[in-house]
């Protein structure tokens, strides 16, 4: 009898885990069809090339793709090197004492954060007190505080992943620590990091609300030309779009999310490529 | 006779409070293979890494007497790790090849020294002697991951190899083998302590009467018998040598 009950069990679990994939992507697909069906009349050469208007036919979105691109390029500028750097410090050179274990414990606590605190505490940082005013760079600081512990936590798993042995053989050949850490572990976790750094650029694509907060503007009639000029990105773009009552601004909003997802996409085409290319030698 | 190159006087190792090596004296004697046998836990591995200082890396180790090397105190205020760990190489437990090509494995070690040699040749020299390069010449630029386990160990004794040190460590290098691939390593030590001193560690007895000239036996930290391998073997002098060997315990 035991035996019957855990073989229903087992099926049901089964089912169960199957049912919860399956609905996933059927949900999934269900929002891209929505999606699609009511912004692809809305794509078409001018909405890429146009500036917003308050004409939905003349409206485009060339200052708010340009905008995302400003800031995602300085965001990852600035928290490469530093959320790299202090995933490689926390892995191979802190010493494993108490409060290093608190400091671990709060960059998990920080990368769980609602990314509204993160915007308000941009506001008071980098456009009040450094006086950054409403620019490319409060908003590309703002974000990169917002990714920096993802990147961190992405980076230390991937460092964490490379086995003792690798560096064991390392220090065995006479190695200094920095030429085991930079010519061995790094490479070896190198597929990980860079898929750490580009889910969490694309997360940093994504977000909305901390840059509402900072003052990121929903009418950019100009391109920025440097990274102090004041701007706006796609998804604030699509946000403004949504609220607006009429109908066609909302095929307008649903072809800017078209846009967002094809970059999103390629982004993450990109980290799967690297991946591939730099796992040539795995173990 | 052959002059000594390691030598222990009164060597203790301490993991924290727990004593692992209990005063241990012995001479290692220049182009000889000399096996360390013992069963688990006696400490045999822990002498065996602390001759190339790779126990540094342990938090809590302590470590006292008398460590030389060709006269030179290892854990001496002067000594650099990195440094001796050139003269004195190691092959491992578990193969373990850097996820690069076989070339590179081979090249890392003398070049991030600063050596300068003709690569190429260096690669050539290095597997012929490891008896690895009629398997290999062919794809010295594929990953070394893709080569059989025993492939791989003798890819890690060529890169040992390379760095032209004065002594291999080896950590149970067949452990991890099945026991063509380990006659194969057998062999290669009887070739290779032509040129190097070699320090063996293993649990496997027959192993150890097969490719040493110098046995040691490790029970519980200390040294119970060290002696000429086939003396050691036939005619213990100490009667847990021979409850070991004989296989009445370990």
């Amino acid at each position: 009898m035991a035996f019957d009950k855990r073989k229903i069990f087992n099926t049901a679990f089964f089912w169960g885990c199957r049912i919860s994939t399956w609905g996933a992507i059927l949900i999934l697909g269900i929002l891209i069809y929505h999606i699609v069906k009511q912004g692809y009349p809305w794509i078409s050469e001018n909405f890429i090339t146009n500036f917003p208007s308050r004409f939905p036919h003349k409206a485009g979105l060339k200052s708010a793709l340009a905008g995302s691109l400003w800031v995602i390029s300085f965001t990852a500028l600035i928290v490469v090197p530093l959320g790299v750097s202090t995933s490689i410090f926390l892995e191979e050179y802190a010493p494993r004492k108490r409060y290093m274990r608190w400091i671990q414990i709060n960059i998990s606590n920080l990368a769980g954060m609602p990314s509204i605190i993160y915007g308000l505490l941009g506001l008071a940082i980098f456009v009040r007190f450094f006086n950054l005013d409403r620019s490319i760079w409060a908003g590309a600081l703002t974000l990169s505080l917002l990714v920096l512990p993802v990147i961190v936590i992405a980076s230390q798993g991937a460092i964490r992943s490379v086995p003792q042995s690798i560096r064991d053989a390392g220090y065995a050949l006479g190695a200094r620590k920095w030429q085991v850490v930079f010519q061995q572990v790094i490479p070896a976790a190198m597929p990980g990091i860079m898929t750490g750094v580009i889910l969490s650029t694309s997360r940093a694509i994504g977000e909305t609300a901390p840059l509402i907060i900072i003052g990121a503007l929903s009418y950019v009639a100009y391109l920025p030309e440097g990274p102090m000029d004041s701007f706006t990105v796609l998804p604030v773009q699509i946000y403004n779009w949504a609220s607006r009552p009429q109908e066609s601004f909302h095929g307008l909003a649903a072809a800017g999310i078209m846009v967002l997802l094809t970059i999103l996409f390629i982004m993450n085409f990109i980290a799967v490529y690297i991946r591939q290319k730099f796992t040539k030698f795995k173990y | 006779m052959s002059e000594n190159i390691i030598e222990a006087k009164d060597l203790r190792i301490f993991y924290g409070m727990n004593e692992a090596v209990k005063g241990v004296s012995f001479k290692i004697k220049k182009g000889e293979v000399t096996a360390v046998i013992g069963p688990s836990g006696c400490g045999k591995s822990t002498v065996l890494r602390s001759f190339n200082r790779m126990n540094d890396f342990i938090s809590n180790i302590k470590i006292t007497g008398g460590l030389s090397f060709e006269g030179d105190e290892i854990y001496g205020p002067k000594m650099d790790p990195a440094v001796i760990r050139r003269d004195i190489g190691m092959v491992f437990q578990r193969p373990n090849p850097f996820p690069k090509s076989i070339y590179k494995n081979i090249v890392w070690g003398p070049k991030i020294n600063g050596y300068k040699h003709n690569w190429d040749e260096l690669v050539e020299k290095a597997l012929r002697r490891a008896a690895l390069w009629d398997e290999v010449k062919d794809r010295l630029h594929d990953s070394a991951l893709d080569l059989s386990g025993g492939q791989q160990q003798r890819l890690c004794i060529a890169r040992t190899i390379a760095m032209s040190p004065k002594v291999i460590l080896m950590d149970e290098p067949c452990s991890a083998l099945d026991p063509k691939a380990t006659a194969r390593i057998e062999d290669l030590i009887g070739e290779l302590k032509k040129r190097y001193t070699i320090v063996t560690v293993t649990h496997n007895m027959q192993q150890a009467a097969r490719i040493s000239d110098e046995t040691a036996f490790f029970y519980e930290g200390e040294l119970i018998e060290f002696g000429n391998t086939n003396e050691l073997f036939t005619n213990p002098k100490e009667k847990r040598t021979e409850d070991y060997i004989t296989g009445r315990f370990g």
